[in-house]
């Protein structure tokens, strides 16, 4: 049997740091890259006598996620211990989620090729804490415990994908959703964004579904899809020769293009689950759950670009990145959503090439949008020309300096005064009577000399639009 | 100015008003337990290190504070010594276990820096069954605790050292623990009083867990107004343990002086029947005589649930120390195995460092906890423990408190239960009820059996009832001299 025989099925597990100054159950720093070990305390150290102590900013983005994903937030939910012994373990269990998790159901918003929004159905959301890292070397092992404990909501979709490509427009799709949101940094290679890949396969029209087995250590997209090309291929091959698929879980390694069994998954870990003692239900009001507020999706964003005229292109490749539909929203906020479609040609236009040339940084831009707008109105005012703005913008973009005094540094101050165009005019016609009369009797195509003639005198700063409206005017046309 | 030797004899509440007088130094108080100490501990095995260089620090600091009519509390200057299981920054902390040998904690447990902050001089650490395991301080890994009315039997456990150390008058107060009677238990086997609170009126931030959902920390001292002292001083809600509670404390001072005509006891006739020592029985009997006779009506009451308590305990509180313990692995402190691969030096470590007893419930606990037994055990014995929690509400409905003994026997030989786990196990049979059902209990010194050992009476009260519970105990207290009484040491 072919490869195509057979319908994989997928589902993929995000487990996404969240963006709070300090960890879940204790007041430490979050922040990545500092000493090992000196982002501690007891409770995260897991120290006899050590307990937990909820941070409520945690439950808020969790919250956020579930709002924003279109689950059912639980007014109550319930701590629950998973024990396993590991050295990033500290306490030896994990405060999780198991029975009652904060979130159920919901989706993920995948926005399609075509613009369509397809709805990935999600299991649930739960909160948990995050393990320390483990650092292997010939001659032994060491683990920094500054991550222990930091937050992380854990993402369960259904097994609803059915290809890698699939999986790999969800994952996209979901951690721009938490982009959005502020509560994750999206970030694969550090690891605060992680993803563990459920793959399976049936042929094709079957309703039970194959052995599972789980992919871990997938850290970038581009692995995404050969790790899961890889394994469904790997599963054929096995079917196809007769011998079953073993529900195990399976180590990524792209360098040598394979999976591999984990060595310890041998057998199903019993995680002997229960109520975690040390914290109540976590029981949340209707009032705080309302309080939370969700920000528009990537989804929302490319239907309202679309509706003021941006095209799809556009559209998608300002939805595609927080910073640029940030800078949209913040302009179009002060100039009105008429201006939609303009600011958008503006940031997939100027703002794009401007970041590609290094000559501009979203994170800390120096200029406002206001200034923006300013730019606008000194066009729309006729003050100067289409181009001299595009050269204005691109240097206020760049440098945040006024607007008015980088129209005067530059000298690209455009003459639109009708009473000092019509002098220019009169004067240039005034000048040539002779091709004056030839005009007048058709050769219509000597308007570009008498423009050309007018632009020189004005030194190049005439409004185009303006001149060419007045001498037709003044040729009788 | 009394003698050093009688100072030490003051139980904590008197000790208190003789420094409010001044008729008393902290520095003399200290002096006068350190002495008794270094006379009698070596007999007793009651402590198992000493904080005197601190403590002199401390109580220096308490008499210049007295001398400028500064005290921080009543207890300021009052000398009181510390169950092993509580963390104190920069003293060793074993738990009473091998696995935790030299371990000096980064910081102290609340109620620690609560008695600090009261002006308690802390003297030092006192023994204990290992990780509060245990009805006996048999279970100790540095040797077992005496009685101090028998040296050849137990003082009871696991607060086997406070009990001691307290009726030995070697310290006025002391602070235990008790998950399933081991604040109680010692105290009525030690002829003390003690004190264990309902479930989440004393912080557990910084008291090595054993059971998580039991776990108290409690009061210890000879007087129940000492207990009252220690009580105000401790309890109260602590952000660090989101278990504990908002509630407002009671004034415990003031209802040492409440009337108590008008309430009525509940007497379970289920406390009352096969196992009871009939000398314990009739010294119990007796100090619930006194009661009446200040007005108390009586009330036979059932807690029909009860005979499964014992089961329950066993299987819900193995279940979560096994977690509680899974901590102790010898990867970031303690006892760690110098040995190979690093499931052998997880194995090797806690082969090592963990006593017969620890390991025996940390297998039970695992067991009921692991899949496909879940349901049957620690499931079922959480809903049995809501039914003991109701029979309480019910019988509350009628009754104030609910009066029995504190055990069914008096202190037991050294040897005798140890190699019968479960002999050991029912002795907690009174206690643990309380325990399962999150509520207040004291016990109090009511007689001596004809061998000369201490009996308990047992009072359990509402959810945040120990102001009555104070109360009751003091109007018993007001009518005996049991407290008072010395036991014949060195």
């Amino acid at each position: 049997m072919a490869v195509s025989d057979y319908e994989p099925v997928i589902g993929l597990e995000v487990h996404a740091q969240l963006l709070t100054k300090s960890k879940l159950f204790c007041p430490c720093a979050t922040s990545f890259g500092g000493e090992p070990n000196t982002q501690v305390c007891p409770t995260c150290l897991g120290l006899p006598g050590a307990l937990p102590a909820l941070n409520r900013a945690a439950v808020e983005m969790a919250v956020k996620a579930g709002k924003a994903l279109g689950c059912e937030v639980q007014e109550r939910s319930v701590w629950s211990r998973k024990n396993y012994f590991y050295p990033d373990s500290p306490k030896g269990y994990q405060i999780s989620q198991y029975e009652l998790p904060i979130c159920k159901g919901g989706f993920v918003p995948v926005l399609e090729h075509d613009g369509s929004v397809r709805e990935v159905a999600l299991e649930r959301i739960h909160l948990e804490e995050d393990a320390g890292k483990s650092v292997h070397a010939d001659d032994g092992s060491e683990v920094d415990l500054n991550r222990s404990s930091v937050p992380l909501i854990e993402i369960v979709g259904k097994p609803d994908l059915r290809s890698a490509d699939e999986a790999s427009e969800y994952l996209k799709s979901l951690r721009l959703v938490l982009l959005y949101l502020g509560i994750n940094d999206g970030n694969l290679e550090e690891g605060s964004f992680r993803c563990d890949a459920n793959v399976s396969i049936r042929k094709r029209g079957a309703e039970k579904l194959g052995t599972r087995v789980e992919l871990k250590n997938i850290n970038s997209f581009r692995f995404i899809r050969q790790a899961i090309d890889l394994e469904i291929a790997r599963q054929a091959q096995l079917l196809d020769a007769g011998s079953p698929v073993r529900m195990e879980t399976r180590l990524f390694d792209h360098e040598k293009n394979e999976t591999r069994a984990m060595r310890s998954k041998e057998e199903a870990n019993d995680y002997r689950y229960f109520p975690e003692p040390d914290l109540p239900p976590l029981q949340l009001t209707a009032a705080f759950v309302q309080g939370v507020r969700v920000p528009p999706l990537p989804h929302e964003r490319y239907a309202a670009l679309l509706a003021a005229g941006v095209s799809q292109a556009d559209a998608r490749t300002i939805v595609n990145d927080v910073r640029l539909v940030a800078l949209h929203a913040k302009v179009t906020a002060i100039a009105g959503a008429e201006s939609g479609k303009r600011v958008a040609h503006l940031i997939v236009g100027d703002v794009l090439r401007l970041i590609n040339d290094g000559r501009l940084d979203l994170e800390s831009p120096k200029f406002t949008p206001d200034q923006i707008i300013e730019v606008f109105k000194l066009q729309d005012a006729g003050a100067i020309s289409s181009t001299a703005a595009r050269e204005v913008l691109a240097e206020v973009l760049a440098s945040g300096a006024p607007p008015a005094q980088v129209v005067q540094d530059k000298g690209l101050a455009q003459v639109s005064d009708t009473s000092a165009l019509e002098a220019v005019v009169d004067a240039i016609l005034a000048r040539s009577p002779g091709e004056v009369d030839k005009y007048r009797a058709g050769k219509k195509s000597l308007l570009g000399f008498f423009v050309g003639a007018a632009m020189k005198e004005l030194k190049g700063k005439g409004n185009p639009g303006l001149l060419n409206a007045l001498m037709r005017k003044r040729l009788g046309d | 100015m009394s003698s050093a030797g009688d100072v030490a004899l003051l139980p904590l509440g008197a000790l208190a008003e003789a420094l409010e007088g001044r008729s008393v130094s902290a520095q003399e108080a200290l002096a006068a337990c350190l002495a008794r100490i270094g006379e009698l501990d070596g007999k007793l095995h009651a402590f198992l290190r000493l904080t005197g260089d601190s403590a002199r620090a401390a109580a220096a600091a308490s008499d210049e504070r007295r001398a400028q009519g500064r005290p921080l509390s009543p207890l300021d200057g009052v000398p009181v010594a510390l169950k092993d299981i509580f963390c104190q920054e920069g003293v060793e902390t074993t738990a009473g276990s091998r696995i935790l040998q030299g371990y000096v904690p980064p910081y102290d447990a609340t109620v620690v820096a609560r008695l600090k902050s009261a002006g308690a001089v802390l003297i030092g650490k006192l023994n204990m069954d290992e990780f509060a395991m245990g009805s006996s301080t048999e279970n100790s890994a540095f040797g077992p605790t005496k009685n101090p009315w028998d040296p050849t039997r137990t003082p009871g456990g696991s607060s086997g050292g406070s009990a001691a150390a307290v009726a030995a008058r070697l310290v006025p107060g002391a602070l235990g623990t008790d998950t399933g009677g081991s604040i109680r238990q010692p105290a009525a086997l030690c002829g003390c009083v003690g004190l264990k609170p309902t479930y989440g009126r004393v912080s557990r931030y910084g008291v090595i867990a054993f059971a998580s959902s039991l776990d108290q920390v409690g009061p210890m001292a000879q007087d129940v107004k000492g207990v009252a002292h220690l009580l105000s001083a401790i309890a109260g809600q602590d952000a660090r343990d989101q278990t504990s509670s908002a509630r407002p404390l009671d004034d415990y001072a003031s209802a040492l002086e409440a009337k108590v005509s008008g309430l009525t006891l509940g007497v379970p006739k289920e406390f009352f029947g096969a196992g009871l020592d009939p000398e314990v029985e009739a010294a119990v009997r007796a100090g619930i005589a006194l009661l009446e006779k200040q007005g108390v009506k009586l009330r036979e009451i059932s807690l029909p649930h009860a005979p499964y308590a014992i089961a329950a305990y066993y299987v819900v509180a193995t279940a979560e120390a096994s977690s509680n313990l899974a901590r102790f692995d010898g990867v970031r402190f303690g006892h760690r195995a110098k040995t190979g691969t690093l499931l052998q030096m997880y194995e090797q470590t806690r082969a090592e460092g963990f006593g017969d007893e620890v390991k025996r419930r940390i297998m039970l606990g695992t067991y009921v906890l692991s899949a496909g037994y879940y349901d049957a055990y620690y499931l079922r014995a959480q809903k049995v423990r809501a039914l003991i929690k109701d029979d309480f509400a019910r019988a509350f409905e009628e009754v104030d408190a609910i009066v029995s003994p504190t055990t069914p026997t008096a202190a037991f030989p050294l040897g005798e239960k140890s190699a019968d786990p479960l002999a050991m196990y029912l002795d907690d049979v009174y206690t643990v009820p309380a325990n399962l059902a999150g509520l207040p209990g004291i016990s109090v010194p009511c007689g001596f059996t004809k061998g000369g050992l201490p009996a308990g009476l047992q009072l359990v009260g509402r959810p945040f009832g120990e102001a009555t519970l104070l109360s009751l105990a003091r109007a018993h207290e007001r009518q005996t001299d049991w407290h008072a009484r010395l036991p014949a040491l060195g």
